[in-house]
């Protein structure tokens, strides 16, 4: 597998010991690149620290947020405010219109439904078209599924069935993370791209689900976020007096 | 090998525990390696099912981790031998 990637790996930033295992099991399982989520006030010198980490264990720092607004409004302040001091922006859906707001709008990459009862997972066809003409992706976390056990396991297994196979008629991308937030939860791709068929995703899609979906978000957020973009297919190419040169 | 059978029953049931076809190799102690053999149609499953597995014993948590596929013992033997000699950690 090339390049996998762990788009959700939650550290115990204050815990230096234990976040330097987490990096180090990340680097062990073969991950190339890792997202870590940061308050949404966190200063400059935490995210420099960590990139180091990373660099010390030969991995690439996606930085990342998560939001869970409690309204449409509050999603939007919240993109105004965060988009362009973050490589990746995911939002828990906890209603129907903040995942409507999120579908919609293209400052967010990843929608999350954390919640395994049905009622409150609005990934639905409607959910998925608006989804499939921005640019989020369906985030699906595979720490619940480990965690839970039993029935609430199976309900979580037939909702995550049912959206996977929403998201595969209309084109969703899907990306498959881990949202670990210790060593033991923590699982290499092969792994997860397995734990995927669980759920009825193909080994070809789970594959480029922790691979180029990932990414190929990232590197687009990436090129967004540097000093040459100017708006969207516009870029500066060089500098200078002399540009003709 | 009791964790792996007990997860297996637990998410594909009886029946799909019949088709994963599993028995133990070997088992080396002090590498902490277990060699399993599986249908190789059930590789998948097999696998979803040692990724799920959390605790053991209902007591230790563990998270176990695929090191090396093969369809042959010689050739797995051969790989995983390869690896410790790159000084890679199990």
């Amino acid at each position: 597998m090339k390049n996998p990637v762990d788009l959700h790996l939650h550290l115990p930033l204050v815990k230096k010991e234990e976040t330097e295992d987490m990096l180090h099991q990340a680097s062990e399982l073969g991950y190339k690149s890792v997202g870590i989520p940061l308050p949404k006030r966190s200063r400059q010198d935490l995210t420099d620290h960590l990139r180091k980490a990373c660099v010390d264990h030969g991995l690439d720092l996606i930085t990342r947020v998560d939001l869970s607004p409690k309204s449409p409004k509050d999603l939007i302040r919240d993109l105004r405010q965060l988009r362009r001091k973050f490589e990746l922006v995911s939002v828990n859906c906890h209603s129907k219109a903040v995942a409507r707001q999120a579908a919609k709008d293209h400052r967010v990459d990843l929608l999350v439904f954390p919640s395994i009862n049905p009622r409150q997972r609005f990934f639905d066809l409607a959910e998925a078209r608006l989804a499939s003409q921005g640019l989020a992706a369906l985030e699906i976390e595979m720490a619940p599924l480990l965690r839970h056990s039993g029935s609430h396991r199976v309900r979580l297994i037939s909702c995550l069935r049912k959206e996977v196979s929403i998201a595969k008629r209309l084109k969703v991308p899907i990306v498959l993370s881990s949202n670990a937030h210790g060593i033991y939860e923590m699982r290499g791709p092969h792994e997860q791209t397995s734990l995927a068929t669980l759920f009825d995703l193909e080994s070809n899609l789970a594959r480029e689900a922790v691979t180029s979906v990932p990414m190929s978000i990232v590197k687009r957020n990436r090129e967004k976020l540097s000093p040459s973009y100017i708006a969207r297919g516009i870029r500066v190419v060089r500098r200078g007096k002399n540009c003709d040169t | 090998m009791k964790a792996i059978w007990g997860k297996v029953y637990q998410l594909f049931g009886e029946v799909g525990a019949s088709q994963t076809a599993l028995s133990k190799i070997d088992y080396n102690k002090e590498q902490e390696i277990l060699v399993i053999r599986c249908s190789h149609k059930r590789l998948d499953s097999t696998i979803a099912a040692i990724a799920a597995i959390t605790e053991v014993e209902d007591e230790v948590s563990v998270a176990l981790r695929v090191v090396a596929i093969s369809g042959t013992l010689k050739a797995l033997r051969n790989k995983l031998s390869k690896q410790q000699c790159r000084g890679e950690q199990f």
